[in-house]
């Protein structure tokens, strides 16, 4: 069952999950999406334009960090919109398990096109890596 | 070479259809960690209402960074890949995108915007079914350094 929009309050908190990134998910990531630059892959590309080492997808970032929302609503299919601005690199140094958090809180509710803004608290260390995270799901009144 | 502003309102044509699989919407899922049951059981995305196993929110991006390399790898365009980082992106669904959708995307140059060193590129890629029904608009926002 999906939550219900008159049940919802802007402020709200409504989900809270770690994210989870390793050097060979970015490869699985740029394998699924066709995304091989090799910045996302190779540290001496990533060091030679000026990286602190291999980053994760930007791209990567913003779709592990919806998956909050997609379990919460029960149905990838309400996700209507979503939209990111990438403030920060997610570094994914040699055989460590990089674990970004995400906080998902209802940013906005719009009754009458039956739709709640959620929005996405993303960050690494205590730092945002993604600005202005927000996702629009539609939801029954 | 800067980025050169006079592709603005460029149009690339519609491409070919592509047919959305459910092996390439399971590995995308698998790799952005979308465990929902929709995205790899076909039973599962029914129960909910959907044709076949649906796409996750991100997914469309496959399609659109293909369209948006008939602009962004044009040498005549003046997009250096060395000085780029990704600023921005933006997915709105009319639909879910579901495996055996026939995808056809039309790409729009929507701005070059210099401001402090940097060329801000907007494309928009129009997604919609080999009717020409909408599914989707992807917004995507370049930097680059000059």
């Amino acid at each position: 069952m999906s939550p219900r929009l008159s049940e919802l309050a802007v402020g709200q908190e409504v989900a809270r999950g770690a994210l989870h990134v390793d050097r060979a998910r970015l490869v699985r990531y740029a394998a699924a999406s066709g995304d091989q630059n090799p910045i996302h892959q190779d540290e001496a590309t990533a060091l030679a334009v000026g990286l602190p080492g291999v980053i994760a997808h930007g791209m990567w970032t913003m779709g592990a960090a919806v998956q909050v929302v997609v379990d919460w609503v029960g149905d990838p299919g309400l996700v209507v919109g979503y939209g990111t601005r990438f403030t920060r690199p997610v570094p994914v140094p040699a055989g460590a398990d990089v674990t970004p958090s995400v906080v998902a809180t209802v940013g906005a509710l719009d009754a009458d096109a039956g739709t709640a803004r959620l929005d996405l608290d993303v960050t690494l260390d205590g730092a945002k890596v993604l600005g202005k995270a927000q996702v629009t799901v539609r939801l029954p009144a | 070479m800067p980025v050169d502003a006079s592709f603005v309102g460029r149009v690339y044509p519609p491409d070919e259809p592509r047919t959305v699989t459910r092996a390439e919407i399971a590995a995308f899922a698998e790799a952005v960690g979308a465990t929902h049951p929709a995205h790899t059981d076909p039973v599962a995305a029914r129960a909910l209402g959907h044709a076949d196993v649906v796409a996750p929110p991100t997914w469309a991006v496959v399609v659109a960074q293909r369209a948006e390399s008939a602009y962004v790898e044009d040498p005549a365009a003046g997009i250096d890949f060395s000085r780029v980082v990704h600023a921005e992106e933006r997915f709105a669904y009319v639909r879910p995108i579901v495996a055996g959708d026939r995808l056809v995307t039309t790409l729009h140059v929507d701005g070059v915007v210099e401001r402090a060193g940097l060329a801000m590129v907007t494309t928009r890629v129009e997604v919609a079914d080999e009717a020409g029904s909408p599914v989707a608009t992807v917004t995507s926002t370049l930097a680059v350094r000059s």
